[in-house]
């Protein structure tokens, strides 16, 4: 019987995830797009329940339906000006780019269906927080610390990269 | 010392391009002390040569077996270039001759020199020279040879021009350094099919395996090589139809003509052929074009000789039909005889010339014979040395010209070439008529009142009577009564030729009635009337003759219409097919392409991703349909 | 079938996601939903790593801990592509892809 529930969670987060992937990038006004985005990430973090997956679950409704899209929204407000509705549009390439997605999708659904994979040895175990707790602070800690290296320096750059160039430098040079 | 010479040969060449180095980069700011180690190598040379002549000619072995000291050059597969010195008794008197008749031109040079501004550069030049035709002299190896051959023509463009303010000496200059470049490309040729066909330019080897020739190759290809071989002579030793430049080589400074356009390097034709005579041997035909060459040069450039006016010219045209005289000799198959006349000829020959040095330096280069007169008394020394010159280029015994000459002409007769022979005692005439027509109207006579003569200082005239000494008693190694140039110097086997009293008494008959026309025409009578009473009456010879037969017209004719014709031609073609279809079209097309293919450059990001992914889609499937192997070929370390 | 979720339903899901992100990514103007679509095709690729660590090696947890990195790495994508697009619109005023067109001759 869990397997049916499990069946039933799986499809409707699927459809949910799709659909509102789909509403982000059909959706001409920008700050709609990233509502839906928002639904699209906490889907994902439902999802990954379901893969037994909680504290990743944790994260990802933290990180991207929290901050990535209140930094995005953010990044709109600074720099869109007008009418919103119709700040999201498509290029010309788009029917060349569908081509190339449909190609993709093709490429990788064939794959996926006809790959034998192996079948599961046993169960994920249900302390998912201390067992990677526990590998990250052991055989992955040096990727664990550059990771927080990175986010310093992304820290830093995006900074430097997003503040106001003061008219001072003129005579500095 | 004798044994210390013999082996250590390679001095003689060395020395003189040491001091030509010495004065390159040394001595140049000091003229004096320039000429001092320019005449300091060429002396040193010549004692080196002196004794090891002395060695090789009281030595009977070297008759055989000639001494070969030789290093490998550089090898390569099938190629093997040695360099040495080969001693023997022909290379032995060459080094002999050209170091002793350089050492005295050298000596006189340092007086007629005197105040040019290029005094030290003239000592550098001439030493290069020294060294370059040495090293000829002695080489063991055809290459090497010809390394030298190019060497001494470089050097002599190098000092015809070297009055380069003047146009006609840089004029001259070019000349003569085309003129022998075109033979020295036959020459070029015969040694290269010599390489291939018996894979060695050594002459030892070579004369080994040209005598067994069937083994290597066909007739044809040997007379083929043999006729090659000796276009390089006919260029450079003046011979026609390529003689044009060596007459205009006079405008270089007039030590120089008679070093090197009249005693040395202008004979190294002659030396090749020599020392080429095992190939020329086996081959006929190349022996007849070698002989008519040589008699038809002799007779053609003593028939210029009797109308010109400049004294260098004369003595110019005098070189190029004695050269005539050697090569004829060699063509009758007497390599004895062509190179006792040019053993004889350098001295009486470089006497000459540096007699009208003397006169020239005294007359401040006034040129014309015509214009002169009765200087024997001005300058004695100087006249009375070139009358010796003059008997002995006649013919006249006991001077050195009449026994070499009279034995070329016995030996023609001996084999038979009846019109050479005949040619051969008629330029014999000639030859007296001019060289006297040009004493008389240079030394005696009247005076004329503008010039104003003096007797040149005594490094000058020291070497003429040096010169001179040579000229009377250089013949005397090879009379018919004491044959010891030929038990010396022969191919082959040593040959004598019995004394021929009627040749001999033909020949100084001859020559005395050539010098007695002269006598006539222009000592006798004094205004010279008879003289041009025939120049009148036979213009039209006359003026052929005066114009040298029109040759240099001939040629610049040629240049001017087949061979600029033929430029024009290649121009048109060049501009037009060259430069316009494959250089500019292949551009256009490149700049075609590139516009075309510019579109695909967008520079937007989306479309260059777009791109990426097709890509990364085929190497995707590729490697999930094809497996790793095949798509490690298109994307390389992929495993 | 239907009923039991197995590995490739995931992957199914996670490469239609990845296409549909690749589609914005290649298809619209606006720089910033260009970058909300690459962030779409990272959750993809983290579907694929937590999928495949649950059913292929569920002890390692080794899946996880790369979807973790992910994630970060995808954090400080967002910023500094946030801040680049925010330099790049303080110089052109724009932020439509279609007028940043340099990387040509």
């Amino acid at each position: 019987m869990e397997g049916i529930w499990t069946a039933v969670a799986f499809y409707l987060l699927a459809a949910t995830i799709v659909v509102s992937a789909l509403l982000v990038v059909m959706l001409k006004n920008i700050v709609h797009s990233v509502l839906w985005l928002a639904v699209c990430f906490v889907s994902m973090g439902g999802l990954f329940l379901t893969l037994d997956a909680d504290f990743l679950a944790a994260v990802q409704v933290l990180v991207y339906a929290g901050a990535v899209c209140i930094m995005v929204v953010f990044g709109i407000m600074l720099i869109q000006r007008g009418n919103m509705g119709s700040t999201n549009l498509f290029n010309n390439q788009t029917k060349a780019a569908a081509g190339v997605v449909a190609l993709v999708l093709v490429v990788c659904g064939y794959l996926a269906a006809t790959t034998p994979w192996a079948s599961p040895a046993f169960a994920v175990p249900e302390k998912t927080v201390e067992s990677i707790a526990e590998i990250m602070l052991t055989k992955y800690v040096i990727p664990f610390e550059v990771a927080a290296i990175l986010l310093l320096v992304a820290l830093v750059g995006a900074i430097f990269l997003a503040k106001e160039v003061k008219k001072a430098d003129a005579h500095n040079d | 010392m004798v044994e210390f010479a013999l082996h250590h040969a390679w001095l003689v060449p060395l020395l003189p391009a040491l001091a030509f180095v010495a004065i390159i980069f040394f001595t140049r700011p000091w003229p004096m002390l320039s000429a001092l180690t320019a005449v300091a190598g060429i002396v040193g040379s010549f004692i080196v040569s002196a004794l090891a002549a002395y060695g090789v000619f009281t030595n009977p072995a070297f008759k055989e077996e000639p001494l070969v000291y030789a290093v490998r050059w550089f090898s390569m597969p099938g190629l093997q270039i040695d360099v040495g010195v080969q001693l023997d008794p022909v290379s032995a008197m060459m080094i002999f001759m050209v170091s002793m008749v350089a050492s005295l031109i050298f000596i006189y040079a340092i007086g007629y020199m005197k105040d040019d501004p290029g005094f030290s550069v003239f000592f550098s030049y001439v030493s290069l020279f020294a060294a370059s035709m040495l090293l000829l002299a002695i080489s063991s190896n055809l290459l090497e040879m010809f390394v030298a051959w190019e060497l001494v023509g470089l050097c002599s463009y190098l000092l015809i021009g070297f009055y380069s303010h003047k146009i006609a000496a840089r004029e001259a200059a070019k000349k003569a350094f085309i003129t022998c470049r075109i033979a020295d490309f036959g020459l070029l040729l015969g040694l290269l099919a010599m390489q291939i066909v018996f894979g060695t330019l050594n002459l030892v080897e070579l004369s080994e395996k040209i005598a067994n020739f069937e083994q290597y190759t066909t007739f044809g290809i040997l007379t083929l090589i043999a006729v090659l071989v000796f276009i390089g002579p006919i260029g450079k030793s003046g011979q026609f139809p390529l003689h044009v430049w060596l007459p205009d080589a006079m405008e270089g400074p007039t030590p120089v003509s008679a070093l090197i356009h009249a005693a040395t390097m202008v004979v190294a034709g002659v030396y090749l052929v020599a020392r080429t005579m095992f190939l020329f041997h086996e081959v006929p035909g190349a022996m007849e074009l070698v002989a008519i060459t040589g008699g038809f040069t002799a007779l053609f450039a003593a028939t210029i000789a009797i109308t010109q006016r400049e004294i260098k010219r004369i003595l110019a045209y005098s070189t190029v039909s004695q050269i005539g005289y050697m090569m004829l000799a060699l063509g009758v198959g007497s390599m004895t005889a062509s190179l006792f006349h040019m053993w004889t000829h350098a001295f009486f020959k470089a006497l000459m010339f540096l007699g009208a040095g003397s006169v020239l330096h005294a007359l401040h280069h006034k040129a014309d014979v015509w214009e002169m007169g009765g200087l024997i008394r001005k300058m004695p020394l100087t006249g009375w040395t070139f009358v010796i010159g003059g008997l002995a280029i006649a013919g006249i015994p006991p001077f050195a010209g009449f026994w070499s000459k009279d034995e070329i002409l016995a030996v023609t007769l001996e084999s038979g070439h009846y019109v050479l022979f005949v040619m051969a005692a008629f330029t014999a005439f000639l030859t007296a008529f001019y060289m006297w027509r040009l004493i008389f109207l240079t030394f005696f006579g009247e005076e004329n009142p503008e010039n104003h003569p003096h007797e040149s200082p005594a490094v000058m005239t020291l070497p003429l009577v040096g010169l001179a000494i040579l000229s009377t008693i250089g013949g005397l190694v090879g009379t018919p009564w004491a044959p010891y140039w030929s038990e010396w110097i022969f191919f082959g086997h040593p040959h004598h030729v019995e004394p021929n009293y009627w040749v001999m008494i033909g020949s100084v008959v001859l020559a005395a009635a050539g010098i007695y026309l002269a006598y006539q025409l222009y000592y006798v009578d004094k205004a010279k009337s008879r003289a041009r009473a025939l120049a009148q009456r036979y213009n039209h010879i006359y003026t052929i003759l005066y114009n040298k037969y029109y040759i240099d017209e001939i040629y610049l004719w040629f240049n001017h219409t087949i061979v600029d014709g033929a430029a024009k031609l290649f121009y048109l073609f060049d501009i037009y097919v060259v430069d316009g279809i494959i250089v500019n079209g292949l551009g256009k097309l490149t700049c075609l392409l590139g516009e075309g293919i510019r579109v695909s450059n967008t520079g937007r990001l989306q479309n260059y991703a777009l791109v990426f992914f097709l890509g990364v889609l085929a190497v995707v499937v590729l490697l999930a349909f094809t497996g790793p192997s095949a798509a490690s070929l298109i994307v390389g370390g992929v495993k | 079938m239907l009923t039991t979720i197995s590995l490739a339903h995931y992957m199914v899901l996670s490469a239609l996601l990845f296409g549909i992100g690749l589609f914005g990514v290649l298809a619209k103007k606006n720089a910033i939903a260009v970058l909300i679509c690459i962030e779409l095709m990272l959750n993809a690729v983290n579907i694929n790593l937590v999928a495949i660590s649950k059913y292929l090696t569920p002890a390692l947890f080794t899946g996880q801990l790369f979807a973790i990195f992910v994630i970060t790495v995808a954090a400080a994508e967002v910023g500094v592509g946030l801040a680049i697009i925010i330099a790049i619109y303080r110089n052109r005023l724009s932020v439509n892809l279609d007028d940043f067109d340099w990387l040509k001759w």
